[in-house]
């Protein structure tokens, strides 16, 4: 067995200090609050934790009374990754529960982690249920991130699962006075192999608990990993992990039983709203209290330039923040206009560069042998793709509600990353970490860095101003206007021929704003709206990004850099990163201008892929989208295309997140209205060892849907705010431009252990579309939104 | 703020509230629904989407005081773990939610939909469901879910048809006799 050496803490974030063009590694401490928890003690007792709130009296507020509260694992259990009983319970009915610290969003992976721990500890997989997202009950694996729920999530689950189960053989063993080689599991209890009469279930082993130590990598966030001393299952003997074993998610959805973060409320809790400027950069100067007396229960809390009302009715406070009268400073209108913008970007300064993808630290690069390279050649093309900025633009805009008092903070929230925003949350009210408790709810699907966090911390700064719980729900024009937007950019191509139309060179610069203008979490207040409101400085950190495929492009050059933000505090367009960061946006333009190399070779495009992979997997998943869609080899455009509605096909790759992918996309162009229908989709996925088959081909599909909806996707402003402020103003795909049929082909590989899935084949969309519009027409369009007319 | 007499899901409630507020925020706050959510405020995603009188109605937009009287009827009325509405057993047989914040909308457009044109085709049942939101892109999960339900409920309105055809032709052999 090999030992995971135990290193300080090693969850380290990139981060680029003001206008220095080198990015520098910061190790930062991370989950303290964790190490300082002993659950043990801090909730000893489990009839003293379940407070009944509203009483005073001095007792804790973070226990708070719930089911999970009133359990014996909530009394009796801690968050540390060393301990056995923190990833596993078995209850005495032989239930089991799995502490998971990360969440699922809407892919199913509570159920993927409950198969998982199904097969190595040999239950059944209705009996185990998942606990995720809160920061006294799970360990910090780093929230929803990176599709790394699967990929590095399971694993520590796995890994303590197995373990469970050779404690309980060896606790089997001593019980029965059977040697361990002779007993057997099935169904959560242990069996004499050859006498089936003699068995023990694993409740009756284990009332007491594991109080085993696994050993710990140090590490906090994604790379959180542990062992045991057991020997973990073949792939070739899994029963559970590789079956579709049906989402437990989806009959509390359907059915209206599931608790959403929206649907929490505390005693005594008040509802608190907002109030944005009118131009974005301008501040309250004077604010009329009286403009909303005649709303009962009404007022006003104002902290620095941060203004919001509170009322006792949902309804009331609405109507307060709308009608609160603010004098706001006059301002000079803060962003270039709308039509400006690519030129803004384009003659920007330079704050930050580098030439490796979006988490690597920072590589020298030199982009000048490769343009004397593409001068020397005998052909030479170029091409500038513009990416707008996006909203997250989640169904529901951002809710959290929070009870601060008495030195302790209990907040619920639909954040992807709990603990972080526990860490922000206590630094903003100056408490302790282990005195604040974030317990995640499900909520809208946020795909990165939304608005998610938002409403809890301006939640616990109302709820601190006026000593009572209160619940914030943003409204929808918040939800699109004032969330972090995915950074515009204009990525720049260029390539060289020879003689022969073989590649000679490849240049790749993508300069845009920064998406860590908001870093990727909210362990501080500096990365959220109200806490620039109130006196944190914004950070200035900076990232984007390169495409990472196999491609042996000749005398390549890939690189970033970006650009200073709008604004510096508070900007309703200030960025981080959306669903698979920035890598929509650069495989945008590397797909489309591999298309624009292989028009101007002559060949066909996937061809020209295939001759310049070298990764078997992603050669493998182009081939398979090659025969699953019939691809017919020939150069693009199409010749001697006739009528009124034409058809065309394209392709795009990517890889990342430990999944390779490969996309045909077809479309039907109406040359008449100009209105462009990706109408098919064929997709090819790899992602290492496959959990759940029908989980896996949902999520996919969920991948390509939303990659069409952004391929049409911009957010408008005008100089003085953002004007996307509803569904009408940035509208999403509608299900009557939904494709006809989304065919996919999954290539599993037991062999390996689970790659990422949540964001793979998602940025393979807009270039496909693209591509396939310019099959059809041999019109290239180069921008996003892709538009005809 | 005045009170207001409601008939969600066949039973009476009671709310004060001023007359313009919307419906949604009795039926979330006051009647602690689950079904109906809040989205837009602006009845452009169809998140808050309940039954009002047969015709499926954005409740984030419609003043309590206009539903008086009216039946109401939600998500959280529809059906049951143990006896789901065929439009709730499809949507769980083809897992066809992802965050399921707006499964409340599409459900419920569908049940008041299917309810007026039983027998959709495919381009049918996606006017049907034109204009809601849904950001996680499960459009291709939904429509094969509302063409599932629309085929069960065809079913089975077929086997009702057989077995009235059985009883009325029992009762004419009954009167015969």
């Amino acid at each position: 067995m090999s030992r995971i050496h135990a290193s300080e803490e090693r969850l380290t974030q990139h981060d680029v200090g003001a206008r220095d063009t080198t990015p520098r590694i910061r190790r930062s401490a991370t989950d303290t609050a964790a190490r300082g928890l002993d659950r043990r003690s801090f909730l000893k007792g489990g009839a003293a934790l379940v407070f009944t709130l509203g009483t005073g009296g001095g007792l804790s507020i973070l226990p708070f009374r719930s089911a999970d509260a009133q359990s014996r694992w909530a009394a009796a259990r801690g968050t540390d990754p060393t301990q056995l009983d923190t990833w596993i319970a078995i209850s005495e009915s032989g239930d089991v529960t799995a502490f998971f610290g990360k969440m699922d969003m809407g892919q199913g992976v509570d159920t993927a982690i409950a198969q998982i721990v199904a097969e190595e500890l040999d239950v059944d997989v209705e009996r185990v249920s998942v606990v995720m997202g809160d920061t006294h009950l799970t360990p910090n694996q780093g929230g929803a991130s990176g599709s790394s729920g699967c990929r590095q999530g399971s694993i520590p689950l796995r890994n303590a699962a197995a373990e469970a189960r050779r404690v309980l053989v060896e606790r089997a063993s001593e019980k029965l006075g059977v040697p361990v080689e002779r007993l057997r599991t099935q169904s959560g209890a242990v069996f004499v192999a050859d006498d089936s009469g003699t068995s023990v279930t694993y409740a009756e082993l284990i009332a007491d608990g594991f109080e085993r130590e696994l050993d710990w990598n140090g590490q906090y966030g994604n790379g959180l990993l542990v062992e045991g001393r057991a020997e973990r299952k073949s792939p070739r003997e899994y029963r559970v992990v590789g079956t579709s074993v049906p989402r437990k998610d989806i009959p509390g959805k359907v059915l209206a039983t599931t608790e959403f973060c929206h649907h929490v409320t505390l005693p005594g809790m008040l509802h608190g709203r907002a109030v944005r400027p009118p131009i974005a950069n301008a501040v309250p100067v004077a604010v009329d209290e009286r403009s909303i007396a005649h709303i009962p229960g009404a007022r006003v809390v104002r902290v620095g330039d941060f203004v919001a009302v509170v009322a006792e009715q949902e309804w009331h406070a609405i109507k307060a923040a709308r009608e609160l009268a603010i004098t706001w400073s006059e301002t000079e209108p803060p962003f270039p206009s709308m039509e400006r913008l690519y030129d803004h970007i384009r003659s920007a300064p330079v704050v930050a560069d580098n030439s490796v993808a979006n988490f690597g630290p920072r590589r020298p690069y030199d982009p000048q042998p490769t343009l004397d390279a593409i001068a020397a050649s005998a052909v030479s093309l170029e091409a500038e793709y513009e990416l707008p900025f996006q909203s997250h633009a989640r169904m529901a805009p951002s809710v959290g509600v929070a009870d601060v008092r008495d030195g302790e903070a209990l907040v619920f929230s639909d954040t992807q990353k709990p603990h972080d925003t526990r860490n922000g949350i206590a630094k903003l009210l100056g408490l302790p970490p282990e005195r604040v408790r974030v317990v995640w709810r499900p909520g809208p699907g946020s795909y990165g860095r939304s608005d998610a966090d938002e409403a809890a911390f301006e939640a616990a700064v109302l709820s601190r101003e006026v000593g009572r719980p209160v619940r914030v729900q943003w409204m929808r024009h918040e939800g699109h206007a004032w969330d972090p937007k995915a950074p515009a950019a204009v990525i720049t191509c260029k390539a060289g021929l020879d003689a022969g139309g073989k590649l000679t060179a490849w240049y790749f610069r993508a300069k845009g704003f920064s998406g860590w203008d908001v870093m990727f979490n909210a362990s501080d207040p500096k990365d959220t709206l109200v806490g620039q409101l109130i006196g944190w400085p914004k950070g200035d950190a900076h990232n984007f990004g390169v495409p990472g495929e196999s491609y042996a492009f000749p005398n390549a050059v890939k690189f970033w850099e970006t650009i200073p933000p709008l604004m510096d505090r508070a900007s309703p367009l200030r960025c981080a990163h959306m669903r698979a960061p920035q890598e929509p946006q650069l495989h945008f333009a590397q797909e489309c201008f591999l298309d624009e190399v292989a028009a101007r070779a002559g060949v066909d495009p996937i061809e020209l892929r295939l001759s310049l992979l070298t990764n078997e997997r992603e050669i493998a998943v182009l081939r398979a989208v090659k025969e699953l869609s019939g691809w017919e080899s020939r150069p693009s455009p199409r010749a001697n295309v006739r009528g009124d509605v034409v058809t065309g096909r394209g392709v795009a790759i990517n890889s990342g997140f430990g999944g390779h992918v490969a996309t045909v996309c077809e479309v039907e162009v109406d040359r008449r209205s100009g209105r462009i229908w990706a109408k098919r989709f064929f997709v090819a996925h790899d992602c290492g060892l496959v959990i759940n088959p029908k989980g896996l081909v949902a999520t996919i599909e969920g991948n390509i849907v939303q990659g069409v909806s952004r391929t049409f996707e911009e957010v408008r402003f005008d100089e003085r705010a953002v004007r996307s402020v509803d569904w009408a103003t940035y509208p999403i795909l509608d299900v009557m431009d939904a494709p006809e049929s989304i065919e996919v082909v999954t290539i599993d590989r037991p062999e390996l252990p689970p790659g990422g899935a949540g964001e793979p084949a998602h940025v393979t969309v807009p270039a496909a579309i693209a591509n396939a519009v310019f099959d059809a027409t041999g019109v290239r369009l180069r921008r996003i939104p892709l538009r005809l007319a | 703020m005045a009170r207001f007499v409601l008939n969600v899901d066949g039973e009476r409630h009671e709310v004060e509230s001023d007359p313009d507020m919307p419906l949604l925020y009795a039926l979330r706050n006051d009647l602690t629904l689950r079904g109906p959510k809040f989205g837009c405020g602006l009845a452009q995603c169809g998140a808050c989407t309940v039954i009002i009188d047969g015709n499926a109605t954005r409740s984030c937009v419609i003043p309590i005081s206009a539903v008086e009287g009216a039946s109401i009827r939600t998500l959280d009325g529809l059906g049951t773990a143990e006896r789901p509405h065929p439009v709730q057993a499809a949507f769980i047989e083809e897992e066809a939610a992802q965050c399921g914040y707006c499964t409340n909308g599409w459900i419920i457009t569908a049940v008041a939909g299917l309810e007026r044109n039983p027998n959709p085709s495919d381009r049918a049942i996606r006017e049907m469901l034109a204009g809601l939101k849904c950001r996680c892109g499960t459009h291709m999960a939904i429509l094969r879910a509302v063409r599932r339900a629309a085929d069960m409920l065809a079913a089975e309105r077929s086997v009702g048809a057989q077995l009235d055809g059985r009883e009325s032709e029992g009762r004419a052999q009954e009167g015969s006799a």
